[in-house]
């Protein structure tokens, strides 16, 4: 199963990506696509030195799978996670 | 209310420095995650699915409208234009920048608020009932204890580090409107024989994944032995509470598996041995106290208002919030108005910066500034002169506050869920959202009655699913929500925790399920005056059982 990995940045929290060229995506779409494990390694060490340094908090993998043509994470939360919350209007959306 | 001293002002001054030493420290890398974590935990602040969350003290609910206006204007200003109001009388703001916090809590400090204590295995921000002070039930006002307590928690040398957190809920009366018994420490003002005032003390209740209602350990504490016996309970829990295990370390755990007799002997003998404690409040000391929370001066007026009945007559979307919406007050003439932040279909107690703004108008304008925040995620005008009823619900109807459900089936108590929460395993706001507007806020949801439907997206019931009438528990189960319903809890004085009906339901599902436990109830009533939780207790869970699981095509799970 296709894997990307993701994070939450350090400065403002928000949920990030890590993409083909080595930087931080806020859009899952544009995330390095892993096909194998041992991208996955690479990638994982890749995001683990940006948290060290101080750029990102807790890298860790994620599965994608196909969900109406397209990848998606694979597990609700994860999608949430890329998406935004599900709530539609509030108050201050209208 | 209370304002700040000196001390108060430089201790939350100060720890707005420190903090912003720390962010500054761990941006720069100076300070790891894993060093920066335990920090800013202390100070309120959480990394959550999409973003930090910072969680904003109230102590026990009680604002004035400069801190409600200060609220909506760090809405604006740090986050997305709203704030999210919380089963623990809190704020919480979903999308603050780790680096603008510092700062964040400097505006707040300048109104007298903080976020400190707001997280960590220390004593939390203190409840009470939010009708503290006008309730026409009341013994006394508990507002005064409250913030003795809030004094003595904070940053308490002895207490910030214990096995868990710990909560203390205050309540005014013999109608509990602050869920003292579902709390880790619950206390009830009382008279004794002689008419001299003190605590009903409750302690060792909690929700989570063990629920407990809480055990009566003294049936009167004089107020003047309020802190030494509140210590006592905390050195007892503190020493003998469980630090293996993080979901056995909260006091009900201790209390249960030590038993109640043995518990209450080993606080009695801790409070005994203590008996010269510098704690005993002095008499000075709690009048001073008491004079922060005077009533405002009133004169009562007449009991019914022409103006309102006029209205009431020819407006009958008015004349359903005049039925739900106002709670008797200790003055005839005026009442507690609530602000149902349970507009159907939207996220239950979230409130954009304008409505907080408009609130605090209102607040200023036609209740002696004053504003509270209840445990089931609503506002209160506590003190409203009948015959100005009409003109704060205008005002409320123009910025889509004027909902008419207060205690009725869409007034729906629910964590953030699976949309915000790091720890949820399924959704609850959504499904809030589809019940209320399956029931609505008109005749339907008036016929049904009150009805308190409370939903936790996972087993740490942040949601209070467990004294819910119904109760909502979201779960993640072969990686799709599913939803447990319990029934027959409650969280007033004859508290009860609620039993599962059975297998879980798909969250297509859980709206039909919990209709037809409601059209169940329906049927079993006595009469349209027997609400939801008398008919539960008295017909049991068969017909809904039989309903959920036999007639209908059964659970899907």
């Amino acid at each position: 199963m296709p894997e990307i990995i993701t994070a939450n940045s350090l400065d403002d929290g928000h949920v990030v990506y890590l993409d083909p060229e080595g930087r931080w995506t806020e859009d899952f779409r544009r995330a390095l696509v892993l096909e194998d494990a041992g991208a996955r390694k690479a990638a994982l060490e890749q995001g683990e030195a940006s948290a060290r340094a101080n750029v990102v908090v807790e890298p860790y993998a994620i599965e994608l799978e196909m969900r109406a043509g397209h990848l998606a994470p694979r597990t609700l939360r994860e999608r949430i996670r890329a998406e935004g919350p599900t709530v539609g209007a509030s108050p201050a959306r209208g | 209310m209370y304002r700040y001293d000196e001390f108060d002002s430089a201790f939350v001054a100060a720890r707005v420095e420190q903090f912003r030493d720390q962010v500054k420290r761990r941006l720069s890398g100076e300070l790891t995650e894993a060093q920066f974590r335990p920090h800013r935990l202390m100070n309120g602040l959480y990394l959550q699915l999409h973003a930090y969350m910072l969680r904003v003290a109230i102590p026990y609910g009680v604002l004035n409208s400069r801190q409600l206006r200060k609220l909506a204007d760090i809405a604006r200003k740090y986050d997305r234009g709203y704030g999210h109001f919380t089963t623990r009388q809190n704020l919480q703001y979903n999308w603050p920048k780790l680096v603008e916090t510092p700062d964040l809590l400097a505006e707040l400090a300048e109104v007298e608020m903080h976020a400190i204590q707001t997280s960590g295995n220390c004593i939390r921000n203190v409840t009470a009932d939010h009708l503290a002070g006008v309730a026409a039930d009341e013994v006394a006002d508990p507002r005064p204890y409250a913030e003795i307590l809030r004094q003595w928690s904070s940053q308490h040398p002895e207490f910030s580090f214990l096995p868990r957190k710990f909560k203390i809920a205050v309540n005014g009366g013999p109608q509990d409107r602050a869920a003292i018994q579902a709390h880790d420490i619950g206390l009830q003002m009382v008279r004794d024989a002689r008419d001299e005032l003190g605590f009903i003390v409750y302690a060792g209740g909690g929700l989570g994944r063990t629920p407990f209602v809480a055990k009566k350990i003294r049936d009167f504490l004089p107020e003047r032995d309020l802190l030494r016996y509140v210590d006592a309970i905390l050195r007892v829990y503190n020493l003998e509470g469980r630090r293996d295990n993080k979901y056995k370390a909260r006091i009900k755990i201790l209390v249960h598996e030590k038993g109640e007799t043995a518990f209450r002997e080993a606080v009695e003998a801790e409070f005994a041995a203590n008996a010269q404690s510098a704690l005993a409040l002095q008499e000075a000391d709690i009048a001073t106290m008491r004079s922060f929370f005077s009533p405002p001066a009133v004169a009562p007026r007449a009991r019914e208002s022409a103006k309102v009945a006029a209205r009431r007559a020819h407006d009958s979307k008015f004349d359903a919030f005049v039925k739900t919406n106002l709670s008797a007050h200790k003055v005839e003439g005026f009442v507690a108005l609530t602000i149902s932040l349970k507009p159907v279909g939207l996220p239950p107690g979230d409130a954009s910066a304008d409505q907080m703004d408009a609130v605090a108008d209102l607040a200023e304008t036609y209740s002696f500034d004053e504003v509270r925040v209840s445990h089931e995620q609503n506002l209160i005008l506590p003190q409203v002169a009948l015959d100005d009823v009409a003109a704060v619900y205008d005002r409320l109807a123009s910025v889509g506050l004027a909902t008419a459900n207060a205690g009725l089936v869409s007034d729906i108590i629910a964590c953030p869920g699976l949309d915000y929460c790091a720890l949820a395993t399924a959704r609850s706001i959504p499904v809030a959202q589809r019940i209320a507007q399956a029931f609505g806020e008109g005749a339907r949801a008036r016929d049904i009655g009150p009805l308190k439907i409370k939903i936790s997206g996972c087993i740490n019931a942040c949601g209070h699913h467990h004294v819910g009438h119904i109760g909502i528990l979201g779960l993640e189960r072969a990686g799709e929500e599913t939803y447990q319903i319990t029934l027959g809890g409650s969280g007033d004085e004859n508290a009860s925790i609620g039993q599962i009906t059975g297998p879980g339901f798909s969250s297509e599902r859980v709206v039909g399920a919990i209709e037809t436990i409601v059209e169940t109830y329906k049927t079993q009533r006595t009469d349209a005056d027997e609400p939801f939780l008398a008919t539960y207790r008295r017909v049991g869970m068969a017909p809904f059982k039989e309903a959920l699981y036999e007639r209908s095509a059964g659970s899907d799970i």
